[in-house]
Order: C-alpha cells, then sequence, then structure tokens
C-alpha cells in the first residue's frame, strides 16, 4: 500500500512540482495518473520509490516512511521502470540486464538462473538474452526494461509512458500483459497519456494539473467529463467524443469503449425496429 | 503532380544481410497529406531517410530502383540540395534543437545557407509567426514545454520554406491537448501553403482526420496505399496491426451485427452524423 499525505516537493531550481497531494493506493489496485506536461505526475511517482524525498508532507510504502530507507531497500517492492529505456539499461547482454538487480540483491545462483528465464520467456525476448540492449528496437529496449524489473518480482510497478513509441500490437500485448499483472494482484501504477489505452484497461484514474490533484475515479466516469478532461489538457476518447456529439438523443455520455458502444446502439436500433 | 516518385526503390545498409525495404513503388503528390505507418521495424523511417537523401549519401549502403523528390533524382544530388526542398521534424524535439535561444534555433538552417540578414529576420520572424511562438522567440528552448518545443522544431524547418515536410512522431511526447495543437498547425501548413506532408504515426485516432493519402508499411514492403476510408476499412489493415481509428472500429463492429452505415467513417463528426441519420431512420 502506498499512502501519500500532504506531499510537496520543490525541485532545487524553486520549480513547486508538487502542491499538497494526498493519495492512497491499495495493494491490487491499478491506477492511471494522467494529466499535461509538467503537471508533476512523474515527479509524483519518483517519491514511490524514494527516488525523490518530499520537502513537505511524506510518502509510506507498506507502512514504512520512504524517508528512513535507501532507495535500494524501497526497490525489493517497488519496481519502475523508466519513460525512457536508454535512462536504465546498461549491460552488456540483455541477460545481464536482467540479472543485474537479483544479484544485488544477493539471490542464489540457481534462483537468479530460474527468474531470468522466467522474465524473459514472459516478454517474449529469450532470443535476445546473449545481444546487447542498445542493438535492439526502441520498443524492445522496453521490453528488456520491464523484465529487469519483474525479474525480482515487486509487488508493485511503476511504468512510466509505457506505450510512447510502441506500435499497434506491441501496444496490444503490453496492455494484456499489464492486466495480468494486475490480476495476479500486483499493484500497477501507470504514468501516461494515452487516452485511448486507459479507456480500454479502464483503470482508477487520477488527473493532475499544476502540481495538484484535479480528479480521480474510475475512467468511464473522469475521461467522460468535459470540463475535467479539458482542465487536465487531455482529449475524451474518440468512443466518448461520439457519444457527446449524440446526447441530444438520450444516448448515455459515459462510453469509453467500441464494445460497449456497440451493444447500446445495436439495443436502440433494435428497438426501434 | 508528383514531388515523390519511386520506382522499385530497395535498400540494404552496410553490413545487413537483407534490405530494409523492398521494390517500394509511390507517388506522393503536391500538398497531399500523408500519413505513414506500419508495425515498429516495418521500414517507414529508412523510407524516410530516402526522401531527404541521407540514403543513400550519409548512410551509404546499396540502393538500387529509383528516386525523385522534388524534381530532383536523389542518386545524382547531395544531401544538401535536397534539403532545401524536404525539412525534418523528429519525435523528439530535444534531440534537434541547440541554441540559446528560439530565434536563434530557428534562424540556425538560414545561416547555413548564407541568406542575407534581412531576408533571415523577415523568414524567422514569419516561421514564429505560422508556428504560434512569436512571443517565445528570446526565450532558451530548453525552458520550454515539450508541445512548446515541437514548435520551435517546426518553425526550424518552416523557415526554410521546404516543399515537402518529414514529420517522425511528432507528438509521443505530447499531452493529447499539446499533440492536437501540433496536428493542426501541421494542418494548416498543408492546406495554407501548400506544403506536402509526410507524418509517420501510430496514433491514427488523433491524425486521420488530416489526412487525404494513407501508406502502410509491413516488413519493408508498401502493403496499402490509398485514401484512409479504403484502409481503415480493409482486413489487411486489421492483420498486420494497425491500429485503427475507434471510430472505424466501431462502424466495423456495427457491420458484423448488421447494421451498415452508409460510408466508411474515420472521424468523429462524420461517425456522430452517420449514427445520427440512422437512429432518426429505424
Amino acid at each position: 500500500m502506498i499512502e501519500v499525505k500532504d506531499l510537496y516537493f520543490t525541485y532545487p531550481t524553486g520549480l513547486e512540482a508538487l502542491r499538497g497531494i494526498n493519495l492512497t493506493i491499495d495493494d491490487g489496485e491499478f491506477l492511471a495518473i494522467m494529466g499535461q506536461n509538467g503537471a508533476g505526475k512523474t515527479t509524483l511517482v519518483k517519491h514511490f520509490n524514494g527516488l525523490l524525498k518530499p520537502t513537505k508532507g511524506e510518502v509510506l510504502v507498506n507502512g514504512v516512511n520512504t524517508r528512513d530507507v535507501s532507495v535500494a531497500k524501497l526497490a525489493r517492492n517497488v519496481g519502475f521502470v523508466f519513460q525512457n529505456p536508454d535512462h536504465q539499461l546498461f549491460s552488456e547482454t540483455v541477460e545481464d540486464e536482467v540479472a543485474f538487480a537479483l544479484k544485488n540483491f544477493g539471490f542464489e545462483e540457481a534462483v537468479i538462473e530460474k527468474q531470468v528465464d522466467w522474465a524473459l520467456n514472459l516478454l517474449d525476448i529469450t532470443k535476445y538474452r546473449k545481444t546487447s540492449p542498445f542493438m535492439l528496437s526502441g520498443g524492445e529496449r522496453k521490453r528488456v526494461a520491464l523484465a529487469s524489473i519483474l525479474a525480482w518480482d515487486p509487488q508493485i510497478i511503476i511504468l512510466d509512458e509505457p506505450t510512447i513509441g510502441q506500435d499497434h500490437q506491441q501496444k496490444e500485448k503490453l496492455q494484456q500483459f499489464i492486466l495480468q499483472l494486475n490480476a495476479q494482484k500486483k499493484t500497477v501504477v501507470v504514468v501516461t497519456h494515452d487516452v485511448e489505452f486507459v479507456a480500454e484497461c479502464n483503470p482508477r484514474v487520477i488527473l493532475m494539473s499544476q502540481g495538484k490533484i484535479l480528479a480521480e475515479g474510475i475512467a468511464k466516469k473522469v475521461l467522460t467529463n468535459q470540463k475535467l478532461v479539458a482542465q487536465a489538457s487531455i482529449v475524451p476518447p474518440q468512443i466518448t467524443q461520439i457519444f457527446l456529439e449524440l446526447a441530444d438523443l438520450g444516448l448515455p455520455t459515459d462510453v469509453i469503449d467500441v464494445h460497449e458502444a456497440t451493444k447500446i446502439l445495436l439495443d436502440r436500433l433494435r428497438e426501434r425496429q | 503532380m508528383a514531388v515523390i516518385e519511386t520506382r522499385d526503390l530497395t535498400y540494404t545498409y552496410p553490413g545487413a544481410t537483407k534490405p530494409s525495404i523492398k521494390k517500394v513503388s509511390i507517388t506522393i503528390n503536391k500538398a497531399d497529406f500523408v500519413i505513414l505507418t506500419g508495425p515498429s521495424g516495418c521500414g517507414k523511417t529508412t523510407l524516410c531517410r530516402c526522401f531527404n537523401g541521407l540514403i543513400p549519401h550519409f548512410y551509404n549502403g546499396n540502393l538500387e530502383g529509383e528516386i525523385v523528390v522534388a524534381g530532383l533524382k536523389v542518386a545524382d544530388h547531395q544531401i544538401h540540395q535536397i534539403a532545401r526542398h524536404v525539412g525534418l521534424v523528429f519525435q523528439n524535439p530535444e534531440n534537434q534543437l541547440f541554441a540559446l535561444s528560439v530565434e536563434k534555433d530557428v534562424a540556425f538552417g538560414l545561416e547555413n545557407f548564407a541568406m542575407p540578414r534581412d531576408e533571415m529576420r523577415k523568414r524567422v520572424d514569419w516561421a514564429l509567426q505560422i508556428a504560434g511562438i512569436t512571443e517565445l522567440s528570446e526565450r532558451p528552448p530548453n525552458e520550454l514545454s515539450g508541445g512548446q518545443q515541437q514548435r520551435v522544431a517546426i518553425a526550424s524547418v518552416l523557415a526554410m520554406q521546404p516543399d515537402i515536410m518529414v514529420l517522425d512522431e511528432p507528438t509521443s511526447f505530447l499531452d493529447p491537448v499539446g499533440a492536437q495543437k501540433i496536428f493542426e498547425v501541421i494542418n494548416e501548413l498543408n492546406k495554407n501553403l501548400g506544403i506536402t506532408i509526410i507524418l509517420v504515426e501510430h496514433r491514427l485516432d488523433l491524425a486521420s482526420k488530416y489526412a487525404n493519402h494513407v501508406i502502410v508499411m509491413d516488413e519493408g514492403k508498401v502493403v496499402l496505399n490509398g485514401t484512409p476510408r479504403e484502409i481503415f476499412n480493409s482486413e489487411e489493415a486489421r492483420l498486420i496491426g494497425v491500429g485503427i481509428p475507434k471510430a472505424t472500429k466501431l462502424y466495423q463492429q456495427l457491420k458484423q451485427n448488421g447494421i451498415h452505415l452508409k460510408t466508411v467513417p474515420v472521424t468523429t463528426e462524420e461517425t456522430a452524423n452517420l449514427l445520427r441519420e440512422a437512429l432518426k431512420h429505424d
């Protein structure tokens, strides 16, 4: 569980990035953090694994104040996948990269081997195990970064803009994968601009603006509130936009998903026949 | 009138065992707004590098077939000659900006062309105005938001008054409203100034309403080439995993359930209008 209590954070340059955040993320929850560029999303999640420490207020991870423990200690429970995989990767082979943290945590050789095999297989990169991460495409490097985090099986997984630079197929795979992690009771926190991605997963959403939380609720409620999304520099999903245009015909306006949209339209058309 | 024409264009990077693009034959007309899409590694970026002569002049390797850009045979002209006609905007503006002020960044390309100072001033002011960043001209680019930086990158390219602009996922780092504003700037360049746009993009929901031409690549080949309507409704587009707009997906799902809308919608407005009609008729 992550508890954020009246969190303020000011960068050394004087930029006040977070201004009074209160938030609880329960175990096994799937949360998407959205909002305009510079709203403080990445600054906020960097507090969850102690990369940043509060200027004021506090962050508790499983009851432990992040001020009192090292990043290395927190990392055992909290895995962080950066927006740009190149900020994270450094080893000579994919295999070494994925094994790195396990070695640091002092796991036995046999366990390391098993976990590495499992993570490589999970992300479909076993064929690259002896390859340098830097020879791979952007999408593949992102999967290596993810494998290297999942290998040590953290309870909380934070993904900063996981869909950037991924093509449609990779995005679908990633989506299934995230839902699968969540189904295994992992806590998943995603920072993203990708409204269509969020619309398809329907997690709890937090909208941020200028260092504050603007709104929170399930995606279906938050993304269909025109006023809120405009304040957070977001555009509603295309399906929502279509239904908003048709609001005068008595159709619901809180629709984000194609399947639900199809069902509603079919019901309407059939009942008229 | 064609501004880019390729015939059986095949290119292999130095040291590679197989070609990255294979027998690509396409025609792009003046003032077309083209979306170039396809799975990662399909050859989109390689094809774009042919448009401004980076291939073959910078990357070497082996180029076969023909490519003519703005009337110039790419094989017979140097990069700087082709660059006058073709501007490139990258995914991450940080990779492109470097000067201490926005206007210096925008002026940089013109300085390289040894343009007279007065003319340069005019061009820079014009480009800043069209990109909507006149008020930022004195600011250092590294202090701007991602959306503002991408506008600076566009203005820098625009100042060269290219006939063709190639933009490689220019909005992927931007929030949706920032992204929409960039697409609108690009659309104005296309509609008002007649600049040919080639947009490499995965997120078709946002971009397809501006385009009149879509090219889909897969494994180095052009597999689909036509209007957005034709492409997004084709079965093949679904099969190679092009992310078709949700509006088109809705049309397809209704069709599978026996509801036929009059045409294949691509944009939000079109879909809403078609649905309105269908709901009223029945």
